[in-house]
């Protein structure tokens, strides 16, 4: 579904990715793991048309997204969850919702989709008045990916969901993830919660300054040590 | 002293200090950017009047939504012809293309016009008063407050309402993450500068009939009142900027009376005075936004 291969791209004056390569399959969970500053949320942010890449390539759907527009990508149906939420905080919950919606354009099927939106997130119903910027973390977290989610985003991608949450809410956001990939959603996940992670990821790519270090399903990356030598240092 | 009539004067030029921060303000929100060529759209919407009297003579109702429309359109292209290049560079960048399209503007109207004050043409209505219980108002006075109203409400429902409104607030609360809901930048930057030239245009019909006639450095006072009164008022917040345009109104007006007449030339220094004592206690303004203070990239 999605074919990243050799992309370099720079964050400020810093080259954040150096020929990554990576791809997610139709109804896959894959995790993008490593240390702060290995390239992760750059990567994302490329993807998602944020920041333009160097060089390299990234097809989606047998089309190329290189040099298209943030608001192009998402009508292409990929949707980025950003690290930190941001969520439009002086907009009322359901106001953020139809911004979600903003690329759908159906008034009927809205409604539905809020429905759906209450069922997997009850809180949302109740809040659905207030400011964005009243609800706590945890329920600005769960309107990111709901907003993320009214645009039927075929690729749902989350930059580190579970950043800065009590630990009882980190499970209820890993287990919503879970939940949507039952679902069927097919999700790129950037997380730092690497046990957690791996106990829900179909497949684990660990990014180490940049370039992908080891790439395999979950169990080969947790056999193999990988992990634990790129986080404890063992770099060679 | 504090009679009926100061308060209707009060209100009116609130009134117009509201539409005009507003108005500056939309635009403010969501690219930072505090656009200097705002006034000129004032200038542009009384040369409208003038050139249509002297050559067509058309009723004036015709004339006054001809010069509406025509400052929308100037705000509109302004944003594509001079601030759509340089968006993505600095700020300072975007500053100066402001002040570029002001000068511009405005010698524009010395070179092809005149030096000179011009007479626009105003509505009978203009220069009646209606007189309710022994005190005559304005007529003037009266359509400024109504209109003001009706534009008022009418932007909420815009900005509450409709998906492009909600899209603008979006904007100016966080840029990039209402393009990553997939709301196109051009549209909403473009929608922002047509809804402050409507704004200017409309402030401009009321503010060229004050005096009867435009000169072509007629926008540099209305563009001060507009960024006065959103520094009152909080520069990340459309509620703000109508209230502090409301203030500023009240404020102008309340010295009017209370200064004796020596000091009454230097009433603007004492509106300065003012706003300097509003600042010291709250210095991000009446009303804080939300906005991320981020710039668009």
């Amino acid at each position: 579904m999605l074919s990243v291969e050799n992309l370099h791209a720079s964050y400020g004056a810093i080259l954040a990715l150096k020929g990554v390569s990576i791809a997610v399959n139709e109804g896959e969970l894959v995790a993008l793991i490593g240390v702060n500053g290995a390239g992760k949320s750059t990567l994302l942010s490329t993807i998602a048309g944020v920041l333009r890449p160097l060089a390299g390539k990234i097809i989606f759907r047998g089309e190329s997204l290189i040099g298209k527009s943030p608001e192009e990508i998402v009508r292409k149906g990929i949707s980025l969850v950003p690290e930190g939420r941001e969520i439009f905080s002086s907009l009322t919950v359901e106001e953020n919702l139809r911004m979600g919606a903003f690329v759908r354009n159906n008034r009927l099927e809205y409604q539905r989709d809020l429905e759906t939106i209450f069922a997997l997130f009850p809180i949302l119903k109740q809040r659905l008045h207030q400011l964005g910027g009243t609800l706590s973390g945890g329920e600005q977290q769960q309107l990111a990916i709901a907003r993320a989610l009214m645009s039927h985003p075929s690729l749902l991608m989350l930059d580190e969901p579970s950043l800065g949450l009590a630990p009882a809410l980190v499970d209820q956001i890993f287990e919503l993830i879970t939940r949507l990939h039952q679902q069927g959603t097919t999700i790129l996940l950037v997380e730092q919660n690497v046990d957690r992670t791996l106990q829900i990821a179909d497949r684990v790519y660990l990014l180490q300054t940049g370039k992908v270090k080891f790439s395999g399903t979950a169990a080969e990356v947790r056999h193999q040590g990988e992990v634990e030598k790129v986080y404890l240092g063992g770099v060679e | 002293m504090l009679s009926v009539e100061f308060l209707l004067n009060a209100i009116t030029l609130g009134s117009l200090c509201a539409l005009l921060a507003l108005g500056l303000v939309i635009v403010y929100g969501i690219l930072k950017l505090v656009n200097f060529a705002y006034g000129e759209l004032i200038m542009i919407t009384g040369y409208t009047l003038y050139l249509l009297n002297t050559s067509l003579q058309l009723p004036w109702l015709v004339m006054a939504l001809a010069g509406v429309l025509v400052a929308m359109f100037t705000s509109y292209s302004t944003e594509l012809v001079a601030f759509r290049p340089v968006r993505t560079k600095s700020l300072t960048a975007m500053l100066i293309t402001s002040f570029a399209v002001s000068t511009l503007l405005q010698n524009a109207a010395l070179l092809l016009i005149s030096p000179r004050a011009r007479a626009v043409p105003l509505p009978k209505l203009f220069s009646a008063s209606l007189t309710v219980m022994g005190i005559a108002i304005p007529w003037r006075n009266i359509l400024t407050v109504v209109t003001s109203l009706v534009l008022l409400i009418a932007l909420t429902v815009l900005l509450k309402k409709t998906i492009l409104g909600i899209a603008l607030r979006a904007a100016a609360d966080n840029f990039r993450m209402t393009r990553l809901m997939g709301v196109p930048a051009n549209v909403v930057i473009s929608s922002a500068f047509v809804i402050s030239g409507l704004l200017a245009g409309i402030v401009g019909l009321f503010w060229v009939g004050r005096t009867a006639s435009v000169t072509p450095t007629i926008g540099g006072g209305p563009l001060l009142i507009a960024f006065v009164a959103t520094v009152i008022g909080g520069m990340n917040s459309l509620v703000g900027a109508v209230v502090g345009g409301y203030i500023y109104g009240v404020i102008f007006s309340f010295l009017g009376v209370m200064l004796p007449q020596t000091l009454l030339d230097y009433r603007e220094a004492f509106m300065f005075l003012v706003v300097i004592l509003i600042l010291l206690f709250r210095p991000e303004g009446l009303i804080r936004g939300a906005g991320t203070g981020e710039r668009v990239g």
